[in-house]
């Protein structure tokens, strides 16, 4: 029966179940009805329904009927099914099959080198070039044979494809993976808009960082919106045309781990629409976080490979996050299934697309239920494509898009013989329909003599020759064409017989040679089965994993398993360092409680406080670093010389181990400044150092909001080896890039109270808000000339009614040349203590800078800049001690009080006063000593750092570390696949201004290079 | 002597409305005459001793005397009661005058040649004594330092200068006293386009060791070429080596992953040089290894990140604690960039904060230092007959509060603490008016 079939099948080759009637045939016309029956299957109609000994009957492509009892035409051929298991095909809702491979031309953005400021694509388009909604896939789709094949190997039948390039990447198409023409196989033309973050091929300078993009994609839904009222001055804007006709579609954003998903999902809540995300394959480490979301998700089960940690040197710079991830990353299905978020699971960025079937089989080892897992390659895909009436399930009236399996296909054994897509067969393991296991008699003839063998042939085709020595054959069969070699006797210097032939029902025959080489025929009849061979079931699923690793947070080795709680604390008999009037009080008792400093004196008692011992220890308010880059994605969108519409707060990463780190020194608040690389630079964050928060979490709220100014030699680009061609060039064409701004706001304003529907700017926007006191100048500056204009040019706004002033001047290494003038603007200045000529405008710096500000009565801060002299900001204040001799009191407020003055958060941080926040370090010594160490460093009320227990953190790590390492070594002992230790290399980001040495697995980036 | 820098400063004000920007009229110190002797300080002898209320003396830049000592008659004297006398501070591994402004300038930049091999190269001939930069260390203790090229792999000479001098001639301290080695990386890198395109890129470990090849293949071939005194082609990179087969130079190689120190000492041991790891910011792990081999060390970067996130966020701090432990002959450095090197003895007070005792630190900054510079026979400890390179402090100088030097000298030589840094604090002060 099975012989005919396959035969039958194979005429079928070449010839439509149906096709287009507008396109010319060459030659006679050859229609069918494509009419066929499967039956006596089990066949998964979708992930609830399974029905046993049923039958499917499909006609011109698509599915007749499913059921038990199910009329079979007259004309169907009919394929007995009778064992087998058939599934829907898969749909995956994001590939870019046959939309092209677009190019990158160049190594992207270089600020050594000249920019490209407007898009370079010829036509009625938008500005940015990675803003292209205009991109139609369904327009490029062309069929490729050889993806389709590889996707229908894993069971898929229909995918979304689209242009996978630039950040509004245009509509993709719903196509099959039917390999017989664009035009039958394109389900819905244009399915979704595609968002991402990044800009692809595009060659444009702007956007340079994660936080541009972000702000491009909020201008281009403004610009979208405004572009609707027909506006004469945009002319035709074919993009903002197709962005807005596009909206209606899904949208689903392209994002990268659990924060990515996060920030774009920010920005659909921002403009009231709903993405569905793609990413977070790491999500399950913030699972709550994401299901806050309500978002559709798509992730990937690309699990990553154990690490080959063999060396122990190699093993080092493996984190133990890395490691973690590496046991973990197979429950992230199981987690979202858990926590009720709606999944579907992509092939997308597989680095080995083989390996998703095995991944997805693991996930389900993992604790994802089958009936999830099915529907996260089925009805969920889609659904959010909006095709489940068309594909997604085997119901009449869908495509006949079903995979015929050997096993249920979670099963580790499970094989997929053929999927069938609109009704045309793909063989996938056609072999897998026959069983030629059994015992064989197998005879030789050779001019009249013959030699006969007892062969017992596998399952899987592997065989053994039966007699004094047992030896091993070697089988294949393709369709029927058998082939078969054995050696003739044991030994490595046995000859081996060949035979070829044919198999013709339970006999095979054929022509081979001897071991001499001589002409034999043969015959393999069978003879019976095996008596060995029982049926095996398949694995069970086994949900017995065991796990090392638990979700900490952050996801680091010095994370925390829960996160450190709000306690009621009572420092007994330290030295109080209290910022305020009363200045150093010995033996005094601070209490915490709610987050707040709740009392300060001698003897006071709290029931259930849990009280430290500060005797002999120095209790000091948290230290504010004025200018931080840690806890970011992004630091410098130095693309244009105006870039106050990007904010850093929209590219937080709290996971980043330099808060704890600082917070070890002492740290409690850190202000996140955007770059150096522009002259109006972006807004900045203010953070709390709460390690273990979420990107939202560490943020200080109801703070002021503040804005990065920079001038001089980095937004001249100084270092632009390979040229610079972004205006200015010169520190005059720096002042004037600074008035034309506020110019353009001003009028900006005007024009908004003129007519409220002017285009909404929102680079505007911000320097408005500056100018109002709604966001506060930060600026990195130099040079006396530069600080002083920087002044003027802001008090000549006066005249148009607008009084606003630098609120604070960094860097400011020449400010003791101006301070009578900063003071005098009312400017705060935050310096560095003791850097010097490490660039032309630096040569005048000095030490004694700080001492001169203070004196002059401006208020001055000395800061950080720099994540590893952030730990020990204490003691750069102690260095105005020497420098220039401030007094102690006076010099550690450098580093708390005077900070929260400028950044306005006085009233809540900066001294230990009753009713400010419970941010204090308890020291075992003077903090401006170098011998000082810091014991606790609380925040809100809440012990972030606490010296003992880091110690004892450090020792888990190890030991966690050591056991992760056993269990990858057994891994590689057991022949899994495994990848090289990489290290785990973290980055730093600095503002741009100053090189850094590299440590090791440290990559220092300023987003400039 | 406050009132004495007061009155130079007094001098240098008068002149400053027209010599702005100037640092021109300070003079390296004319040669010591008659004998000096410091009494009644805290004497930190620099070998791990310090004595109480006591004397130092010295004489034609020698060191004569310390201890409980009379002053000879005629003696200058100079009361230290409530000073800290140390040996002068020595920075072991710099590019100072030889990159004088790090980022813009190219032109004041002469620390990194060109090419593989450049054995030849000697930093001292770049040495710039008028680099404004040596002025501002002399203010914080350092009166010696180490001077080395950068480069690819062999790198060339370095020198030991005194930070009171014309001109190069005048400031070498000891002329080549090392051959400094680039060691190659051997950790596969982070290049464009994530894990995989690294992967997929020439294996590190196989690129160092190739180059690690090529720097055996240089010695053997210049081992063999002294075999034979006339040559027809004189080699100035074999000849630039000679040093260090005759035990005049040490190797000084800079590493810092574990591997890169193995490969290190491998190197060391084939040809007998003695050997200097510099950077050995890993040097924690392999303490012992390196102590049993003899190995000395220069620890660049104690104020720096951690090399991994799992690791003790104060690793770096605790590391000289744990060489120390082991017996590693071990010199701290200090290389940021920004600060450009004046804050050696906050180095050594970082240590101290983290496991060592202060005259363990204060020797890694000074006779420790000598020894791995080869000069503790003329430097690094106040001891009769060695250098009198000599500081007198207001307080502890390993902290900044006490990190205040009243007087400096260098071979007796009584020099100045002044600076443009002062100069600007000066003029300004006189600008607003302030004290």
């Amino acid at each position: 029966m099975k012989r005919i079939f396959l035969s039958l099948l194979l005429l079928l080759t070449g010839a439509a179940a149906f096709a287009q009637e507008t396109f010319p045939v060459n030659g006679v016309r050859d229609l069918r009805s494509g009419s066929y029956a499967f039956t006596n299957a089990t066949i998964i109609q979708n992930a609830s329904t399974k029905i046993e000994k049923a039958t499917l009957v499909i006609k011109q492509g698509k599915i007749v009927a499913v059921g038990v009892a199910v009329e079979i035409p007259k004309d169907a051929v009919v394929v007995d099914c009778n064992g087998r298991y058939i599934y829907p095909s898969f749909v995956d809702p994001l590939t870019d099959y046959g939309a092209g491979t677009p190019k990158r031309t160049s190594a992207g953005f270089n600020f050594g080198a000249p920019g490209q400021f407007l898009s370079n694509k010829p036509g009625a388009y938008n500005w940015n070039q990675a803003v292209k909604p205009e991109i139609n896939t369904v327009e490029v789709f062309t069929l490729d044979e050889a993806v389709a094949a590889s996707y229908r190997n894993n069971g898929f039948g229909t995918v979304l494809t689209h242009v996978k390039d630039g950040i509004v990447r245009g509509t993709g198409a719903v196509v099959t993976l039917a390999g017989t023409n664009e035009n039958n196989t394109i389900l819905k033309s244009k399915a979704a808009q595609v968002f991402s973050f990044d800009k692809g091929t595009s060659t444009q300078s702007y956007p340079s960082s994660l936080m541009g993009s972000i702000a491009l994609i909020r201008q281009t839904y403004l610009d979208a919106k405004w572009y609707a009222t027909k506006p004469a001055t945009e002319g035709v804007n074919l993009s903002l045309e197709a962005f807005n006709a596009n909206a209606g579609l899904p949208q689903i954003f392209v994002a990268d781990d659990k924060w990515s998903v996060l920030r774009a999902d920010r920005i659909a809540k921002e403009f009231g629409t709903q993405y569905i995300l793609r990413g977070a394959d790491n999500g399950y480490q913030r699972i709550d976080e994401l299901a806050k979301t309500k978002a559709t998700f798509i992730i990937g089960v690309d699990f990553p490979a154990a690490l080959d940690v063999e060396d122990p040197n190699d093993a080092r710079f493996v984190s133990l996050a890395d490691m973690k991830h590496w046991e973990l990353a197979p429950t992230n299905p199981a987690a979202f299934e858990k926590a009720g978020i709606p999944f579907s699971i992509t092939t997308a960025e597989m680095k080995d697309s083989k390996q998703f079937l095995a991944n997805l089989r693991k996930a389900v080892q993992y604790g994802l239920s089958e009936t999830k897992a099915l529907e996260a390659i089925t009805k969920t895909p889609a659904t959010i494509l909006g095709v489940y009436d068309q594909v997604g399930s085997l119901d009449a009236g869908k495509w006949a898009n079903f995979i015929i399996t050997t096993e249920p296909v979670f099963s580790s054994n499970s094989k997929i013989i053929e999927n069938w897509i609109q009704g045309n067969k793909y063989e996938i393991n056609p072999n897998e329909w026959n069983n030629y296991a059994g015992k064989y008699s197998l005879v030789l003839n050779n001019a009249g003599a013959s030699t006969t063998y007892s062969v017992e042939v596998k399952k899987d085709l592997s065989a053994s020759i039966i007699g004094t020595d047992t030896l091993m054959a070697k089988i294949s069969i393709a369709d029927a064409i058998v082939k078969m070699s054995f050696p003739e006797k044991k030994g490595r210097m046995a000859e081996t017989i060949r035979l070829g032939g044919a198999v013709v029902g339970n006999s095979w025959s054929g022509l081979g040679l001897d071991a001499k080489g001589n002409k034999v025929s043969w015959t393999a009849n069978f003879v019976g089965p095996l008596v060995t061979e029982t049926k095996k079931p398949s694995d069970s699923i086994n949900n017995n994993v065991k796990l090392i690793s638990k979700v900490t947070y952050p996801f680091a080795g010095l994370g925390n398993e829960t996160i450190p709680q709000q306690e009621t604390i009572l420092i007994k008999n330290a030295t109080v360092w209290t910022n305020e009037k009363d200045g150093k009080m010995a033996n005094t008792d601070v209490l915490l409680k709610a987050g707040k400093i709740a009392k300060i004196g001698k003897d006071i008692t709290e029931a259930g406080a849990r009280v430290i011992d500060g005797t002999g220890k120095h209790l000091t308010p948290g230290i504010i670093d004025e200018h931080s880059h840690i806890a970011a994605m992004s630091i410098n969108e130095g693309a244009q010389s105006v870039t106050s519409e990007v904010r850093v707060g929209d590219n937080m990463n709290p996971e980043d181990i330099n808060i704890y780190r600082q917070l070890s020194g002492g740290v409690t608040t850190s202000h996140i400044l955007h770059g150096s690389a522009n002259t109006i630079g972006g807004q900045t964050q203010l953070i709390k150092l709460r390690w273990g928060a979420s990107d939202d979490g560490i943020k200080f709220a109801g703070a002021d909001p503040f804005i990065k100014f920079a001038l001089g030699e980095n937004v001249k680009r100084t270092t632009a080896v390979l040229g610079n061609n972004r205006f200015p060039d010169t520190r005059m064409g720096v002042e004037e890039m600074l008035t034309d701004a506020f110019d353009r706001a001003a009028d900006y304003q005007k024009a908004l109270k003129a007519n409220p529907n002017t285009r909404r700017d929102l680079e505007l926007e911000a320097i408005s808000n500056i100018m109002n006191n709604k966001l506060f100048i930060t600026c990195h500056s130099y040079v006396q000339t530069e600080i002083t204009y920087a002044m003027r040019v802001i008090e000549k706004f006066k005249n148009k009614g607008y009084d606003f002033k630098v609120n604070t001047f960094t860097h400011i290494l020449e400010g003791y040349k101006v301070a009578d003038k900063m003071k005098a603007h009312g400017a705060s200045a935050a310096t560095f203590s003791d850097w010097f000529n490490y660039k032309t405008e630096v040569q005048d710096a000095t030490g004694y800078n700080a001492a001169i500000m203070q004196r002059v009565g401006v208020n001055t801060i000395i800061n950080s800049d720099d994540a590893e002299m952030a730990r020990r900001l204490n003691q750069e204040a102690g260095k105005i001690v020497k420098y220039g001799g401030v007094s102690e009191d006076e010099a550690f407020k450098m580093v708390t009080l005077n900070p929260a003055k400028a950044l306005h958060i006085d009233n809540k941080v900066g001294s230990i006063k009753v009713g400010k926040d419970a941010d204090v370090v308890l020291w075992t010594d003077n903090p401006l000593s170098i011998y000082a160490k810091s014991l606790y460093t609380i925040v809100d009320g809440t012990v972030f750092f606490d010296r003992t227990k880091d110690a004892e953190k450090s020792k888990a790590v190890a030991t966690e570390r050591a056991k992760l390492i056993q269990k990858m070594l057994g891994e590689k002992r057991a022949g899994a696949p495994m990848r090289p230790a990489t290290p785990s290399y973290q980055t730093i980001l600095s503002c741009g201004d100053h090189d850094h040495e590299d440590h090791l697995a440290t990559i220092y980036e300023s987003n400039n290079n | 002597m406050q009132k004495k820098y007061s009155n130079i400063l007094l001098a240098s004000l008068a002149l400053l409305s027209i010599t702005a920007r100037a640092q021109e009229t300070i003079y390296p110190a004319k040669a010591q005459k008659g004998i000096t002797v410091i009494t009644h300080a805290t004497v930190h002898v620099g070998n791990g001793t310090v004595l109480n209320d006591a004397s130092v003396s010295f004489e034609n830049g020698k060191i004569t005397a310390v201890g409980n000592i009379t002053p000879a008659a005629g003696a200058t004297i100079i009361d230290a009661t409530g000073k800290h006398v140390y040996p002068g501070f020595i920075l072991p591994s710099s590019d100072l005058g030889l990159r004088e402004i790090s980022s813009g300038v190219r032109g004041s930049n002469d620390f990194l040649e060109i090419g593989e091999n450049n054995a030849n190269i000697r930093s001292i001939v770049a040495y710039n004594t008028d680099s404004k930069n040596i002025g501002v260390l002399r203010e914080n203790g350092i009166l010696l330092a180490g001077v080395a090229p950068q480069g690819e792999l062999i790198e060339g000479s370095s020198s030991v200068v005194q930070l009171d001098a014309w001109n190069f001639e005048d400031a070498a301290y000891k002329m080549d006293n090392g051959i400094y080695i680039n060691m190659p990386s051997l950790m596969a890198r982070r290049g464009r386009g994530g894990i995989m395109a690294r992967v997929q890129g020439p294996d590190p470990a196989k690129q160092a060791q190739d180059k690690i090849e090529t720097i055996k293949k240089f010695f053997t071939e210049a081992k063999a070429y002294y075999q034979e005194k006339t040559h027809a082609a004189n080699n100035l990179k074999f000849e630039a080596v000679r040093g260090l087969f005759d035990g005049t130079q040490k190797l000084f190689v800079r590493a810092q992953e574990v591997k890169q120190m193995f490969l290190a000492v491998d190197l060391a041991k084939t040809f007998g040089f003695p050997l200097v790891l510099v950077g050995a910011s890993e040097s924690f792990q392999i303490a012992n290894f390196l102590a049993a081999n003899k190995v000395q060390v220069i620890l660049d970067s104690e104020h720096s990140l951690p090399a991994t996130e799992d690791d003790d966020i104060d690793q770096p701090y605790k590391t000289p604690a744990a060489l120390q432990k082991a017996g590693v002959v071990f010199a701290l450095n200090d290389i940021h960039d920004q600060s450009r090197f004046r804050n050696l003895a906050f180095n050594a007070g970082t240590a101290v904060t983290y496991g060592l005792d202060k005259e363990q630190a204060l020797t890694a900054i000074t006779l420790n230092t000598a020894k791995v510079l080869g000069i503790e026979s003329v430097a690094g400890s106040l001891e009769i007959g060695k250098d009198a390179n000599i500081l007198i402090a207001n307080g502890d100088a390993l902290d900044m509060r006490g990190n205040v030097f009243t007087k400096a000298f260098i071979q007796g030589r009584d020099v100045s603490l002044d600076n443009k840094h002062k100069q600007l604090y000066e003029r300004f002060k006189y600008k607003y008016g302030i004290q």
